[in-house]
């Protein structure tokens, strides 16, 4: 079959299962959308606002499912827009292919109209990216971009696709879905001295992070810490793979983690680590990091072995596989003093919660609380960046994976709205989006895409009038200089706004609404949006200073 | 901090440098000199980068070119069993004062002339990198006008090769 490019991209990437691609069209990528619409009953497309928003969106979507995101931009400012997406993509290792236009190969470096050098400009936050100058390659690069993606530990590819490319006629032969490119097995002697070094613990400690997700290992998490007796922490990436009803769980660990996984990583003598790279918000100080446990370290990534911090034991792995041995080959264990000691921290951190959250203001807690009853299991929870995110990942009672969606490594705000967009149309779920009014405000133009689309999205935004997490920085580290943090003086209506995008909007100011209009909020059918007012100087707690390490933990306001 | 030459077999292609040299960037390593050259396959590429750091350094490095799409072998050339060549063109005053200073340097590193006007000669000089240094410092005090160097290239001698598929 005779087809032209821009016919050969999208039956490529229909021949690849997408079912979903989010982009923004512009004068060198007409001709890829007019295939896309002579395809629309095959493959549907999600017009954004902003390309940034749709690079958020099909992060959102692959997070959300498991699936590589596929995203669909211009040249030149259309492909820049996509930076930070793709960016955030990278920074958490999440499976996309981005796909650019570009001009004419006859134009390239020429400085022609929208011309963008983007493979030069994604070099470092891409995991590979392509320029496709002759069609003879074009369906087999869109494949590679695939095969890249998924395999390993996961990332974004970028095709950037000159239009002479698109325009161009060459055979198409369909293809079957790109496998992964299979990861080696950990050697037999490494999962001995794993084994070895587990049966040696006292105080053992399992520590998962995003990989442990990606590899799908829930249910080995679960079994390996109930054969050996050993509680359960993550990174914030890690969040949703272990359901927080799980006994042995301790939710997250570091800068704001909970207490007890934090404390109960310092105490361990040793620390089983699977799909986690030890960033720096996870560990505080290197050297003072978990000084007393040995590190097995397990991991799809060989460079992430002793890359932040040395390890004891590093095994670059097929992670299930290592698991599934790992767990067949450790003797079972009882450590009781330990769990007493970790059932003793989990005490003194609720001891702390019940402090923390005892007022008659709005807490954060209590509006996720009350959003949580209305909530499933598998409702795809997102955030955006700053304090509201924390609280959600200390607060929201995650059972089942791949529901916390959230911008880790990179830290993006803005990212929440586009993302939530890309979660609910990969689920077809409602989909709850916790933002805050300074991250909201940076990508509120994919209010549009939500109405056009009636995306079911519920947005809550904790709305405190300021730059709440630099805000607090300021105010332990800064001497309250809020330099540029006080949002007081915008004049932004969040309720208008919505009915401006044509979504319902409703605002909480008192806690004494707060159940009532939760329950008003969820009884909406299409998109809708609260403004939640809560106080300005609500601390994210616990927290590890920057640099500092467990002694310099400040649990309280006031402590430091 | 120990130097050491790591050779890269990349496919031949172009930006593949620009994705090496960016990758050392990036990650905060510094390269003391880098070398591409062709190879026995056309369809591949030598890179040949000799740096400084420890060996938690060396081996964050080698893991992190492994990862880069089309980079196919890494290897450290290590220095017992490799051979090392790099070549330098060096020029000099020529003034009847150092004239002799300068040709007796050049007999004895065994290097040559290889251009000679009235005011200035020009030295070739190969070998490891210490002797060209050595070399450097004898004929600094003449006064070097301009001078280059290749940086390092390094082959592993005896049945040893790069890319792992090659055999006798």
């Amino acid at each position: 079959m005779i087809l032209t490019g821009a016919d050969i991209v999208v039956e490529t990437l229909i021949e690849q299962g997408v079912k979903t691609v989010f982009g923004y069209p512009g004068g060198q990528v007409i001709n890829l959308y007019d295939a896309l619409y002579t395809r629309s009953d095959r493959i549907k497309h999600v017009l954004t606002a902003h390309e940034q928003g749709a690079a958020h969106a099909a992060d959102g979507y692959a997070r959300a499912s498991g699936e590589v995101g596929v995203v669909i931009a211009t040249s030149g400012p259309g492909a820049t827009n996509l930076v930070t997406g793709i960016a955030t993509a990278y920074l958490d290792s999440v499976p996309l292919v981005a796909i650019t236009g570009n001009v004419p190969n006859s134009l390239i470096g020429r400085d022609s109209f929208q011309e963008v050098d983007i493979t030069g400009v994604t070099l470092p936050i891409t995991k590979h990216n392509f320029l496709v100058k002759s069609i003879d390659k074009l369906a087999d690069t869109i494949r590679e971009a695939f095969v890249i993606a998924k395999s390993g530990r996961p990332g974004p590819v970028l095709v950037d696709i000159p239009k002479d490319v698109q325009t161009a006629t060459f055979p198409y032969i369909p293809c079957s879905v790109v496998e992964k490119r299979p990861q080696r097995v950990a050697k037999g002697d490494k999962i001995s001295k794993a084994v070895q070094m587990i049966a040696e613990a006292q105080k053992p400690y399992i520590y998962y992070g995003g990989g442990a997700i990606s590899a799908g290992i829930s249910e080995e998490i679960a079994a390996l810490a109930e054969k050996i007796d050993a509680p359960i922490g993550c990174t914030m990436m890690g969040l949703s793979a272990v359901p927080v009803d799980n006994p042995r769980y301790l939710g997250m660990e570091g800068m704001h983690g909970h207490y007890a996984s934090s404390v109960g990583q310092d105490e361990a003598d040793l620390i089983i680590t699977i799909g986690a790279r030890f960033s720096d918000r996870a560990t505080g100080n290197v050297a003072k990091y978990a000084r007393r446990a040995k590190i097995i370290h397990i991991d799809a990534d060989g460079a992430e072995l002793n890359k932040n911090i040395n390890v004891d034991l590093g095994i670059e792995c097929d992670i299930k596989d290592a698991m599934q041995r790992l767990i067949g080959l450790v003797n079972e264990k009882q450590h009781p003093e330990w769990m007493a000691r970790i059932a003793e921290l989990k005490a003194q951190e609720h001891e702390q919660f019940l402090r923390v959250t005892a007022t008659d203001r709005i807490t954060p807690y209590a509006l996720i609380h009350e959003t949580a009853k209305y909530t499933n299991p598998d409702t795809p929870i997102v955030t955006d960046v700053g304090q509201h995110q924390m609280w959600v990942a200390q607060y929201y009672p995650f059972k089942q994976v791949r529901t916390f969606i959230s911008s880790g490594g990179l830290g993006t705000m803005g990212f929440g709205l586009g993302a939530a967009i890309g979660a609910a149309k990969a689920t077809g779920k409602r989909t709850v989006l916790f933002t805050g009014d300074g991250s909201f405000g940076m990508n509120l133009n994919e209010l549009a895409t939500v109405t056009a689309e009636n995306v079911p999205v519920t947005i809550i935004i904790m709305n405190n009038k300021v730059l709440g997490m630099v805000r607090q920085w300021q105010t332990l580290f800064f001497q309250q200089h809020y330099s540029n943090t006080d949002l007081h003086s915008r004049k932004t209506d969040f309720v208008k706004l919505a009915e401006a995008f044509g979504m319902p909007g409703y605002r909480i100011t008192a806690l004494s609404e707060l159940e009532t209009t939760v329950e008003k909020v969820f009884a909406e059918d299409g998109p809708v949006l609260v403004d939640v007012s809560i106080f300005e100087d609500e601390f994210v707690l616990p927290m590890l200073p920057p640099g500092g390490s467990i002694e310099d933990i400040i649990t309280e306001r006031g402590d430091k | 901090m120990e130097r050491y030459v790591i050779a890269i077999l990349v496919d031949n292609q172009p930006g593949i440098l620009t994705r090496v040299a960016s990758m050392f960037n990036r990650r905060g390593f510094n390269i003391d000199c880098l070398t591409v050259s062709e190879t026995e396959d056309s369809q591949h590429s030598r890179i040949t980068i000799a740096l400084r750091g420890d060996n938690s350094v060396r081996s964050q490095i080698i893991k992190q070119l492994r990862k880069l799409y089309n980079v196919k072998e890494v290897k450290v050339m290590e220095h017992g069993k490799s051979v090392y060549r790099e070549l330098a063109l060096i020029k000099l005053r020529n003034n009847p004062e150092t004239r002799h200073d300068v040709l007796s340097a050049v007999d004895i590193f065994r290097s040559k002339i290889v251009d000679f006007s009235p005011t200035t000669l020009c030295v070739e000089i190969t070998g490891e990198t210490s002797k060209i240094e050595a070399f450097i410092a004898l004929v600094e005090p003449i006064g070097i006008l301009e001078m280059c160097r290749t940086g390092v290239v390094a082959i592993e001698r005896g049945d040893s090769y790069l890319n792992s598929e090659t055999s006798l």
